[in-house]
């Protein structure tokens, strides 16, 4: 049995989660500062991805990554190329699972007092480790499940993934679009072991997040 | 001159406009919930900033909206007691306090420096507890720790005690009388609680609207509060409507009584004030009879309300304060008022 599609599809929702981690939090940190209507908009923008088809976020990615087109033409030459690579795997899965690390990293960023925030400025503390040793901390529960809600979702893309890298064995190969191929080839137990591998990455993922939102729960009690 | 604010800031329908200098000591700013007390303080410590104005602290400019002034908040030297301590959740008693340690401190400095502090505000077996595990007095004393170790050149107190139940807010402020006395900088306190400001201040700003209506000495401000405000802030039960008749002649036309005053009564009077306790049956001052209308048993003392026989049927009730003495209440025929202790009180 070839293990590659495992791999791939580990390293690119590793990947995955830690691009949006970085993007989201930004993202998320200076739109909750920006004025209502600004942030209303770029909300809508930001969040499309999560209720558009995986297939419309695949076709968007193709216009501006394709081969033929600026963009694509343009990174080519310095030898990037996102379509039918692995690492355009971290592109798709990164576009579609963005939403639920933003929208989570803000709602946090929101439930966060600001006095403390106050209380570090005043004693002179820089707005650099307000931020990574007050704030973060502070935020940490909805910002860990942001993770792990993005690496879960990245595990499971399989319609942006399937248009932008599509399924070449041993080198685009992910576990959903291996499933889909077995499948097509009519060779349902290699499918089948698949579906279980797929089935306990996911179990092991919602665990984590249950556990998470059981120790934030407490945690509030407590306080 | 340690810290002279001038400062204009307009809040929707609110117009902020604090004007006073801080020379010595602690000065109180005694002012109802939303008359703008906490903004003053924030503008002093720069999380808000003025619309116009002048904010200077021991000679150093903090903002002036001419020069085009505006310090960061982190290099003002401005210690800042939030109201709910501000403490870090995510950080230890002594993690918090080292959050306070100024940078310049090499590593055995500052262990020096926290240890001390430590001691020094009775934190001492506490270093490794999260906030959320300490008692509300003791969440105020690491508070207190963190930023005295800043080392601020003034300390601004926003309701300290608000966060704490009656029992221990007595306790601690006896305690913070000694703290304050100790910490030998100036204080700014922020409180709506008259029994703080008298306790804790020597000089005292009465704050109504976003302004400042009086400023002076704390005793001064509680025998001659000079405004309605000043006196309802201060704990005056009785303030009413009053006409002068001559220089020490006053008539309260709902009551229907005159009373004589100490000082000279201005042209401009539009109200006195007069304390509960100032009602005394043994006096023969300014003695008017009574109808009593209701009395009321408290812990210590009987609060009695009455009426003068002329009152205006309608009107509110005068509240008369009397300790108890231990035996039954005596209800008098009639109550006097010492000349000295009618508060003339002008708009």
């Amino acid at each position: 049995m070839d293990w590659y599609p495992l791999w791939n599809s580990l390293r690119i929702a590793a990947l995955t989660s830690v691009l949006v981690f970085f993007v989201g939090i930004f993202l998320a940190y200076y739109i909750a500062k920006l004025p209502k209507t600004v942030k209303g908009i770029l909300d809508v923008v930001l969040t499309m991805p999560l209720v558009l088809p995986p297939t419309v976020c695949g076709w968007f990615l193709l216009l501006i990554f394709g081969l033929t087109h600026p963009v694509g033409i343009f990174l080519q030459q310095y030898g990037v190329q996102f379509v039918m690579t692995w690492y355009g795997g971290v592109l798709t899965s990164g576009l579609v699972a963005f939403p639920l690390m933003y929208r989570t990293a803000r709602s946090a960023f929101e439930s966060f007092d600001e006095t403390l925030a106050w209380s570090g400025k005043t004693l002179g503390l820089s707005d650099t480790f307000i931020f990574w040793r007050i704030r973060m901390p502070y935020c940490r529960q909805g910002i860990v499940a942001g993770i792990v809600l993005s690496f879960a979702r990245a595990l499971g893309e399989y319609g942006a993934t399937s248009m932008l890298i599509g399924y070449i064995p041993k080198q685009t190969a992910t576990i959903s679009t291996t499933v889909y191929q077995l499948w097509r080839t009519n060779d349902e137990g290699s499918a089948f072991v698949w579906v279980m591998v797929n089935l306990a990455i996911s179990a092991i993922v919602l665990l984590i997040v249950n556990m998470l939102e059981k120790s934030n729960r407490e945690k509030r009690a407590v306080q | 001159m340690t810290l002279s604010v001038d400062i204009h800031k307009r809040l929707g329908e609110f117009q902020l406009d604090a004007q006073f200098t801080l020379d010595r000591g602690v000065l109180g700013i005694l002012g109802a919930s939303g008359c703008g007390k906490s903004k003053t303080l924030q503008c002093i410590t720069g999380i808000e900033t003025p619309d116009t104005g002048r904010i200077v602290l021991n000679g150093r400019v903090l903002f002036d909206s001419r020069q085009k002034i505006n310090v960061p908040v982190q290099d003002r030297k401005v210690g800042y007691l939030f109201q709910n301590y501000a403490l870090f959740p995510n950080m230890t008693v002594q993690e918090n306090i080292g959050c306070g340690v100024r940078a310049q401190h090499d590593a055995k400095e500052r262990q020096e420096i926290i240890r001390t502090i430590i001691t020094q505000m009775q934190l001492l077996g506490l270093e490794n507890l999260k906030p959320r595990q300490l008692s509300g007095g003791q969440q105020q004393r690491v508070a207190l720790a963190r930023i005295m170790v800043n080392e601020p050149e003034i300390l601004l107190l926003d309701e300290p005690f608000s966060a704490l139940d009656a029992y221990l807010r007595d306790i601690l402020m006896t305690d913070f009388h000694a703290f304050l006395a100790s910490f030998k900088k100036d204080v700014i306190l922020v409180t709506h609680s008259r029994d703080e400001a008298y306790q804790l201040s020597s000089s005292l700003a009465i704050m109504q609207q976003g302004h400042f209506a009086a400023c002076g000495d704390t005793h001064q401000i509680f025998e001659d509060p000079g405004t309605k405000e000043g006196a309802k802030l201060t704990g005056c039960k009785n303030i009413v409507a009053a006409q002068r008749l001559a220089a020490h002649t006053v008539l309260v036309p709902v009551w229907g009584v005159s009373f004589n005053t100490a000082q000279v009564v201005g042209e401009n009077l539009c109200a006195i004030g007069i304390r509960g306790h100032s009602f005394l049956p043994s006096c023969r001052e300014n003695a008017h009879a009574v109808k009593i209308v209701e009395k009321i048993e408290q812990p210590f003392e009987w609060v009695v309300k009455f009426h003068f026989p002329k009152q205006v049927v309608t009107s509110e009730a005068i509240w008369w304060r009397l300790p108890k003495a231990g035996g039954p209440l005596v209800l008098p025929e009639q109550l006097g008022v010492l000349a000295k202790d009618i508060l003339l009180l002008y708009s």
